[in-house]
């Protein structure tokens, strides 16, 4: 397990040089010089070679990615052009508010989306599966930004039951249970597709795991068949089900920043459009960099709980 | 043994003889798949209809699509005149929805192919070529996939400016290595097939082995990689012109349109439901016809 992790560890190496190379081109890729973009069409000459020299433009690219690299591995994403502040503090701030949005809606998708595919295999063909398979084909063909609209138009506008946007109430708020109503209609509205995902391919599996041998070993027994499907069955049949939370880890993450926008969420999601459209580079890259960096760090931890999961990954 | 099982598993199902012409048979074999899956028939149908009315939008009897009129802004649907409404300028919602209809269907098949291109491109060349093209093309590849895909795609519109054609670009990048990868896989099992050694055996030249003999046996899969594709390629254009980073106003386009009408949902529900929907409607009915085309052509999976 040791050498597992080792491996897996090192392979991290690349994986982040290429993330940090594609966050630094961010900035180099726009067509124009990107001074004159950031400080728009009124700035005076001084001005954008004041700025250029600021962000070090005017070196060689590589020197420039030099820098940039040292700086980002002593902590500094550089201030925001914005709002004028430094970067990180601003964007750890916010990124706080995305994980406990995507961990939520993690947690919302794998246990529904587990127990859903778990019920449709056990009764298949009946009224749920049915209607899983239905959810399924919705979730991959709709909006998730309208489906957010949709539920907020129905719970917040017209039910009045939970509030429409932001995280806490403005006055007054605060608590516990004012977080966890903000967080229903946005975690609902991030999990749906992943929900759909894992169900489907949960269902999958355990049919294949229920027509095996040891099953049907099990059931000639005369174990409960309560007992087959979740002890049995389901162990067996989480392996590939582990791997697919995985990649919708990362979708959740990726995938807040629309979310976020429907609800008002205070996300780093939303402090990245704001960044692109106020044509903050640093704090763009910024946010990118972080929500890239949690991608990959929750890919590692996917890896490490697949290995403990089925001992055959660790020695291959 | 018995000789009457074959029915019950499907798999070895008699044939009907192979004595009629080709054309003939794959007419009777997409009748009988029709009448099995209507949920197909029904998306193709959708999806033609959508074609139709974006194709035919400027000769079609509708409002101008960019003409405002603050005095009738958010009408409800049904009103006389405007049949599904006004939005917040008081433009007429059908014609915005038909005309967005060019955009946001454009958008996809061009975005879609785009990264199709690119993909072929990368996967024939790591595939067929191997050696150290193979091993750069494909790290490539693996670093964007490291990256949420949406998130990448917002990064490259933050380098190029918020725009459609940028977004589109962006778009595009960000999808290739999904046909990269299929792509490439195919070629490494074909190259080894025998065929393609007795072209190379006969003196064949590596383009005309890849024009002739390859590009053939790619057509099939990469035709419905594409066609799910386009779908998930809509979405993530109207996310992007939903977060304000795709189409600029005033043109229509459905992303955009929801963006803007999230302001007055409160007011008029439907100015943000109407475009959302026409979205919903189209992907699913591409995803309906995506899936009856894998079963077609892919006969692994027809069975299940």
């Amino acid at each position: 397990m040791a050498l597992f992790l080792l491996r897996r560890l090192l392979l991290v190496g690349p994986v982040l040089l290429g993330v940090s190379l594609v966050v630094f081109a961010v900035l180099h890729i726009s067509p124009g010089d990107p001074a004159e973009i950031m400080l728009g069409p009124q700035a005076t000459h001084e001005d954008i070679t004041r700025l250029r020299t600021e962000l070090g433009l005017d070196e060689p690219l590589a020197v420039q990615y030099a820098r940039w690299m040292g700086r980002v591995l002593q902590g500094d994403l550089g201030r925001s052009l914005w709002m004028k502040r430094p970067v990180l503090g601003e964007v750890l701030r916010r990124f706080q508010a995305t994980v406990v949005l995507a961990a939520s809606a993690l947690l919302l998708s794998t246990l529904g989306g587990i127990a859903l595919g778990v019920l449709s295999a056990a009764r298949r063909n009946s009224l749920l599966d049915r209607l899983s398979a239905l959810a399924s084909l919705f979730g991959a063909s709709m909006p998730s930004f309208w489906l957010g609209i949709v539920l907020m138009v129905i719970f917040a506008l017209w039910l009045g039951w939970l509030p429409a946007s932001g995280m806490f109430a403005p006055y007054g708020g605060g608590g516990v249970g004012d977080l966890l109503s903000h967080l229903v209609l946005p975690t609902v509205t991030l999990a749906a597709a992943s929900l759909t995902i894992i169900a489907r391919l949960t269902r999958s599996t355990m049919l294949d795991v229920l027509g095996q041998d040891f099953v049907r070993t099990a059931r000639a027994k005369g174990v409960r068949e309560s007992f087959v499907v979740v002890r049995h069955a389901l162990r067996n049949a989480l392996i590939p089900t582990v791997t697919v939370v995985g990649v919708q880890a990362g979708y959740l993450l990726g995938g807040a920043v629309l979310t976020e926008t429907v609800f008002a969420w205070p996300g780093v999601g939303t402090l990245m459009v704001q960044g692109i459209l106020a044509r903050d580079f640093p704090l763009v890259q910024g946010c990118v960099l972080v929500i890239a960096l949690g991608f990959v760090l929750v890919n590692l931890a996917v890896d490490v709980l697949y290995a403990t999961l089925d001992p055959r990954i660790r020695r291959e | 043994m018995s000789d009457a099982a074959p029915a019950a598993s499907g798999l070895a199902a008699p044939r009907a003889p192979v004595a009629i012409d080709g054309a003939a048979r794959s007419r009777s074999v997409l009748r009988r798949y029709a009448g099995r899956n209507r949920l197909a028939v029904l998306g193709a149908g959708l999806l033609l209809a959508a074609t139709l009315l974006a194709a035919l939008a400027p000769w079609l009897p509708l409002a101008d699509p960019d003409t405002v009129a603050t005095a009738r802004r958010l009408q409800p649907p049904l009103t006389p005149g405007h049949p599904l409404g006004t939005d917040e300028f008081g433009r007429d919602m059908l014609a915005r929805l038909v005309w967005g209809a060019r955009v946001s269907l454009l958008a996809g098949v061009a975005t879609a192919a785009g990264s199709l291109l690119i993909g072929l491109v990368f996967g024939v060349l790591a595939g067929y070529r191997g050696g150290w093209a193979e091993t750069i093309l494909m790290r490539i590849t693996d670093v964007m996939m490291a990256f949420p895909y949406i998130l990448l795609a917002i990064a490259i519109v933050a380098g190029l400016g918020p725009g459609l054609r940028n977004a589109m670009v962006a778009i595009a990048i960000v999808g290739f290595p999904l046909y990269a990868r299929l792509v490439r896989g195919l070629v490494l099992s074909l190259r080894e097939r025998e065929f393609v050694e007795a072209a190379r055996a006969l003196g064949g030249r590596d383009r005309r082995i890849l024009v002739r003999h390859l590009l053939p046996h790619l057509i099939s899969p990469v035709v419905v990689a594409f066609s799910l594709d386009v779908g998930a390629k809509i979405l993530a254009t109207a996310g992007l012109s939903f977060l304000g980073l795709g189409t600029q106003p005033p043109t229509a386009d459905w992303g955009s349109m929801l963006a803007t009408a999230r302001q007055f949902v409160v007011l008029r529900p439907h100015v943000a439901l109407l475009p959302g929907l026409a979205i919903f409607v189209v992907v699913l009915a591409l995803n309906l016809v995506g899936d009856a085309l894998r079963d077609l052509l892919d006969p692994r999976t027809r069975q299940s």
